[in-house]
């Protein structure tokens, strides 16, 4: 029965066959082939997401990463963090259980590139933010088994002394610009200012950032020490802010235990 | 090219290549292959119409199974809250006493608490609840807002000097840097603060009595005439043998100069109010197993 419904098709292997026979001896063709047999995943699966409508959900309301949120997140992947924390709640039930609502498209709109990541040596962090207090994250960062025994996560306590460096701020932004992100000439500008007004509450400069990036933003002494703007501040900055940029996802899915 | 030849022994063609008298044979696909390709072809037709599969230009096909990921999830939340309604409305809607009479909302208490407590508590006051420097122990029983179950609910929910807009609020006062007191006067206070929880102190009767004055007119307001603290003001008791960040000479010196602010984070978004309950009841156990 196989062969007769086979039957049809058999010009069609048979024709197959030869130009594989004959292309297999011409290494130019055999080439040519692989790219374009290789090549139709990428055009027909990646491609269209970039047409297809609901590939990223809207959200007008979607908050910008500060200048020194941005530096934070900068030394985030500057420190492999990515290796071993994934940024994305998946649609599995232990996930959402564990972590919160599983994560959106939209929350990754402004990251370039994107953390998502695929592995977990340590906890998801796509939510993590504001679920520890500052404090905590800077001592988890200079000794994580001083507060977690059990922790096998990599010390540093280096941050906490080195200086950010925030000449570089405008034109990162910028770059940011220019893949998507809907930075402002002011914000732009600013940038380098902003960063150090994040840090240091109550000044003109922190007025500038609640100005630029709304006044939801977080200004505080991220890293505990108000004399000086570290590495620390800006990484710390950025953990606090992760899963905050939209309230989407808690908008758009079922709370639970609340039937 | 060359001329065909067959392989006399196994009967099949040759590719026509030939290296110091060794030929390569063109021996067929076998036909298991070919059966695997047809099916696996055959497989990827059928599953094309079942499930969302191929991008149009501002859309893609949804399959006839209607299989969507979103929707999946949020029907295993559904049923998964719906199986827990009747344990879970109890722990949200009965007052703690109750609970504490029903041993099956105990069980299932008994059952959750340890992980809720494991991911989001333990990170702070430690996975024996113990506490350190900084963050309060949850089993010496003593507690900056009050031990009662109602209490713990609300500090679970709103945090303390967190974002949260109802989030309970206070704050050490940095007497040294803002000038109210002098280093001298620190020290004395700190010697006298030490007396009140019978720490050994060598200090004079008059110096202690000195402390006491400046106690007076500067910690009393919140932490009390009697310095037991006022919980209403989450100031803690300073009589006792518990200290969040210490009892020595030094760590006490940096609170009073520098000031102390600790931060609960609120999980009114995080955790259920039957969540919040379980954690409530189950740390209020390990405050009474370990001996309070």
């Amino acid at each position: 029965m196989f062969r007769t419904l086979l039957k049809p098709f058999t010009r069609f292997f048979e024709f197959h066959a030869k130009t594989h026979y004959r292309a297999e001896r011409h290494s130019m063709a055999l080439s040519v082939g692989i790219i374009l047999a290789a090549g139709v995943g990428g055009f027909i699966e990646i491609a269209p997401l970039f047409t297809i409508d609901d590939t990223v959900e809207a959200d007008p309301d979607m908050r910008l990463y500060t200048p020194l949120e941005q530096a934070g997140r900068d030394i985030y992947i500057r420190e492999g963090c990515y290796a071993c924390h994934s940024q994305m709640i998946r649609t599995l039930q232990d996930d959402v259980d564990r972590y919160g609502p599983y994560s959106l498209a939209v929350e990754s709109k402004y990251d370039h590139p994107m953390l998502w990541g695929s592995k977990r040596t340590g906890p998801d962090l796509a939510r993590v933010g504001e679920k520890y207090s500052d404090d905590w994250q800077v001592r988890h960062l200079v000794d994580p088994r001083a507060l977690v025994p059990e922790s096998v996560m990599p010390q540093y306590a280096f941050l906490l002394d080195t200086a950010l460096e925030t000449d570089s701020l405008p034109g990162r932004l910028a770059a940011l610009r220019a893949v998507g992100v809907p930075y402002t000439d002011d914000q732009i500008g600013s940038a380098a200012s902003d960063a150090l007004g994040q840090a240091l509450p109550d000044t003109e400069r922190a007025d500038g950032v609640l100005d630029r990036y709304g006044d939801e933003t977080n200004v505080r002494i991220f890293d505990g020490r108000s004399d000086r703007l570290t590495e620390m501040d800006a990484l710390v900055a950025y953990l606090q802010i992760l899963g905050g940029l939209t309230d989407l996802p808690t908008k758009t899915q079922p709370a639970r235990g609340e039937e | 090219m060359s001329v065909k030849e067959r392989d006399p022994l196994s009967g099949h063609e040759t590719t026509g290549h030939e290296w110091n008298g060794i030929t390569e044979l063109n021996t067929r696909v076998p036909r298991a292959v070919w059966f695997f390709i047809a099916v696996t072809h055959i497989w990827a037709l059928v599953y094309w119409v079942l499930m969302p599969a191929w991008p149009l230009v501002t859309t893609y096909t949804k399959g006839l199974l209607g299989y969507d990921d979103r929707e999946r999830i949020k029907q295993q939340v559904l049923t998964a809250d719906a199986e827990q309604a009747e344990w879970t409305r109890a722990l949200a809607t009965l007052p703690a006493e109750e609970i504490r009479q029903d041993a099956v909302l105990m069980a299932r208490v008994e059952q959750t608490a340890p992980a809720l407590y494991g991911d989001s508590c333990a990170a702070c006051h430690g996975s024996d609840a113990a506490g350190g420097p900084g963050f309060p122990s949850l089993v010496d029983g003593a507690w900056l807002w009050g031990g009662d179950a109602g209490t713990i609910m609300e500090t679970l929910r709103v945090g303390i000097n967190a974002p949260h807009p109802e989030s309970r609020w206070a704050q050490m006062l940095a007497f040294g840097e803002t000038g109210i007191l002098t280093r001298p006067q620190i020290r004395t206070v700190v010697d006298y603060v030490q007396s009140l929880s019978g720490l050994d102190t060598e200090a004079a009767p008059d110096r202690l009595a000195e402390g006491e004055t400046i106690f007076a007119e500067n910690c009393a307001s919140c932490h009390g005439e009697n310095a037991k603290g006022i919980q209403e003001l989450g100031a803690p008791n300073l009589t006792d043998d518990f200290w969040i960040y210490g009892g020595d000479d030094a760590s006490m010196f940096t609170t009073i100069n520098l000031g102390r602010q600790g931060w609960m984070p609120a999980w009114e978004d995080r955790l259920t109010v039957a969540e919040r309950m379980a954690l409530t009841l189950y740390i209020q156990d390990l405050g009474a197993e370990q001996g309070e």
